[in-house]
């Protein structure tokens, strides 16, 4: 079995599989190595090639022309899309927003989430329907999760007349209007949406981790922040290294939330790229433009999700992946 | 309805970004086998995209499709009800197609002379000249370079919709006719503790009016046409406007926050805020009634309701009667046939605009239909509309659509305090460059 997966993640790597000494079974059994992977490989490679890297390259294409969407391509503008872009002060700062909303969920929804997690762990009565609770919102669609928090943060909404009643009455803000409050209120909504997805994550991530560790540390005399410090984080850290991953990759393509509760605004105060993208492309149908920053938007995500791999979840994946690739 | 084309339909909204790779619409009528040549001889099924989603227009269309099929047997209808906010993303992919719909909503203007690019877009100049005179100047909306590429079926109109119970309980006699009235009603609601104009500005386009209608108020018709023609707003007149709206908004007439307020979803957004006695008026569509009354329990909302035209700008080039506004309208594609602009023809006669009228969906395209209007209201707009020596159609849709959404755009960071009315002018300016 093992061999069977290392051999298909080498797939484009055969003829050096097939090399080594290991490798080296019986002809019928070769032939029929190669008809599996075909069938088994061959409807994804095909999904894949044509709903993935096909429009990566389409958008190359357009991105290098100025296109009403309309009628031939005729206008070729070469990378000027490209520097039009990265010299627009909107997109800058939408770069600038994502950037924000990626340290910020780092910063504050992995600590919350790592301590509602480790909170939820504990044998304790009603635990099952604490984490119905913090799990809900996760379970929530994004569009019905803006649709209810524009709703409580309108002036005067719920938002306003909790903090009244309960005496905080001076913290109110015009939450989705202020330009320099905006963009927190929508992390707040985020952090509010997406923590139970963390705290999902590390509870699963905990159960892998050994009672026996725990009992035996406990022998040793080792306290329970101890145990937390020395055992329970370090084996959780390959789950808290994906959950940051997908953290920072949904911070770089934040959109839906965005687009319902602002548009983007007011004056780009929460402007995305996601959202700049929607807004040229299909707002103002410059599509070769909007290429261009979805083109940007790939990059990016593709870099950091490279460099992220190689330095940061290459410890994780050694032995699964990286055995058989190098 | 611009009320549903533009407001930003919450849920809606994110799930039509999600459900779009799901739904390539079922267009395979077999319209594109027949030309225009042959019509008449062979049958044909016009595949009919509109944005009637809801009843009571849902239902009109269909029986306008029934009562065509049956005096013309051999066209059938396949109509395609698409929500509003598609048509954005449809449109332009359906364009590009081998196949696109043989009829679609079409609000005309500088979008539909991006459309035209495609070269898909069926020229009917020639099948709709016996009879597109009736319209008045309505049709010249959905020209381009003086060919018709589409036509109207409903005619809508911005302007001022009051309460007059908040306007009595301020002490104000009657509607304002100059800026100056208005801003001395606008410092009576305040003292009445009433939230004297709510806008929409998180749409955007609530706020382009007013910066349109300054310019509407500061600007000949003959700059204001010559403008548009060549996609530029260098004439002084233009300046002038923002520098009036800016003065305007230095007075804080708005409702507070009114940066985050959705124009027409919900009770907080701007229509709900005047349906609900919230604020006492807001510069919109005629079809503004009908968004108040399903955010509204008031059953005699109607009644409390009345109209005024933008008031006079003092100096102000621009006549005071003229109008902003636009419609909606259908266009046909290359592919379909003869049969298709002569449906429209069926659209835009008398009985079908009186049905149309019937159904409450805005202020009939052929003046034929006027007498059906009941709503006393509506008449007196249509009234005011048929005496307006111009109407300009909203900026968004008369210039191409980067321009316009430049326009949106660059008018709401200035609502929101980003720019200065030189700004709203390079931005538009500088888009245009580029389209």
């Amino acid at each position: 079995m093992a061999r069977g997966i290392s051999t298909a993640a080498a797939a484009d790597t055969s003829a050096a599989a097939a090399a080594t000494p290991l490798a080296q079974p019986a002809r019928p059994a070769r032939l029929r190595k190669r008809l599996e992977l075909t069938l088994l490989l061959g409807p994804a490679l095909i999904l894949f090639v044509g709903f993935v890297l096909a429009p990566i390259g389409i958008a190359v294409y357009y991105s290098l022309y100025n296109w009403s969407g309309f009628g031939p391509l005729t206008e070729f503008t070469g990378a000027h899309n490209y520097s039009l872009a990265l010299s627009d002060p909107v997109f800058r700062s939408a770069i600038e927003h994502n950037g924000i909303i990626a340290v910020l969920s780092v910063a504050i929804q992995l600590p919350i989430s790592i301590g509602l997690a480790l909170l939820l762990n504990r044998q304790m009565r009603g635990r099952s329907l604490l984490r119905l609770v913090v799990f809900a919102p996760y379970v929530l669609s994004e569009a019905t999760t803006a649709v209810i928090w524009l709703l409580m943060l309108q002036p005067g909404g719920f938002v306003d007349k909790a903090l009244t009643a309960i005496g905080l009455g001076h913290l109110v803000h015009l939450w989705l209007a202020d330009l320099s409050i905006v963009l927190y209120t929508l992390f707040v909504v985020l952090t509010w949406k997406y923590i139970g997805f963390g705290i999902i994550l590390l509870l699963a991530g905990l159960q892998g981790i050994p009672a026996e560790l725990r009992e035996a540390a406990a022998i040793d005399g080792a306290s329970s922040w101890q145990t937390t410090r020395r055992i329970v984080l370090p084996l959780l850290a390959p789950t808290i290294r994906i959950w940051i991953f997908l953290t920072i990759i949904g911070s770089l393509q934040l959109f839906d939330i965005v687009w319902i509760m602002t548009g983007g605004g007011p004056a780009n105060a929460s402007v995305t790229m996601a959202t700049y993208l929607i807004n040229r492309g299909f707002q103002s149908y410059e599509f070769g433009y909007a290429s261009a920053i979805a083109v940007i938007l790939f990059i990016i995500c593709f870099l950091f999700s490279l460099l992220y791999q190689r330095f940061a979840l290459r410890r994780d994946t050694r032995g699964a992946l990286t055995r058989a690739v190098g | 309805m611009r009320s549903i084309r533009n407001g930003a339909v919450l849920a809606v909204a994110a799930a039509t970004a999600l459900t779009l790779a799901a739904c390539g619409s079922s267009s395979s009528g077999g319209a594109g086998s027949g030309s225009a040549s042959n019509s008449g001889a062979s049958a044909v099924t016009l595949t009919w995209w509109n944005n009637a989603t809801a009843d009571p227009l849902k239902g009109v269309w269909a029986s306008v499709a029934g009562s065509y099929h049956t005096a013309h047997p051999k066209v059938a209808f396949q109509i395609d009800p698409i929500q509003n906010e598609q048509f954005t993303t449809k449109i332009p992919l359906a364009l590009q197609s081998g196949s696109p719909p043989d009829i679609y909503q079409q609000w005309g203007g500088g979008q539909e002379a991006t459309q035209v690019k495609s070269g898909k877009v069926m020229n009917i100049t020639k099948l709709v000249a016996p009879w597109i005179g009736q319209l008045g100047s309505a049709a010249e909306g959905w020209q381009v370079n003086g060919q018709q590429y589409g036509i109207p079926y409903d005619l809508h109109m911005v302007g001022f919709w009051y309460r007059k119970d908040l306007f009595s309980k301020a002490g104000i006699a009657s509607p304002p006719a100059t800026m100056t009235e208005l801003n001395a009603d606008v410092t009576k609601l305040k003292a009445a503790h009433i939230v004297p104009i709510a806008v929409g500005s998180k749409d955007r386009w609530p706020d382009a009016f007013w910066w349109e209608y300054f310019a509407l108020r500061d600007c000949s018709s003959t700059v204001l046409k010559a403008s548009m023609k060549a996609i530029n707003l260098s004439n002084p007149c233009f300046l002038k406007a923002g520098e009036d709206l800016q003065a305007f908004m230095k007075t804080k007439p708005f409702q507070p926050g009114f940066l985050g307020t959705a124009s027409q979803q919900g009770a907080g957004s701007s229509a709900g805020m005047v349906a609900n006695g919230k604020a006492a008026m807001e510069l919109q569509g005629d079809w503004d009634p009908g968004v108040m009354s399903a955010l509204s329990t008031d059953k005699s909302l109607n009644s409390k309701l009345g109209w005024f035209p933008f008031p006079a700008v003092t100096g102000g080039a621009g006549a005071p009667t003229t109008l902003l506004g636009g419609g909606d309208g259908f266009s046909c594609t290359t592919g379909a046939t003869a049969a298709c602009a002569d449906f429209l023809k069926y659209i835009d006669s008398a009985p079908v605009q009186k049905k149309l009228v019937g159904a409450n969906v805005g202020l009939p395209a052929n003046p034929a239909a006027a007498s059906a209007l009941t709503d006393p209201t509506l008449r007196q707009i249509l009234a005011y509309s048929h005496a307006s020596p111009y109407i300009q159609n909203y900026f968004d849709i008369a210039f191409p659509t980067n321009v316009g959404q430049a326009v949106d755009n660059a008018v709401a960071d200035f609502f929101a305090g980003q720019g200065t009315p030189q700004t709203i002018i390079t931005t538009v300016n500088q888009a245009a460059s580029t389209s």
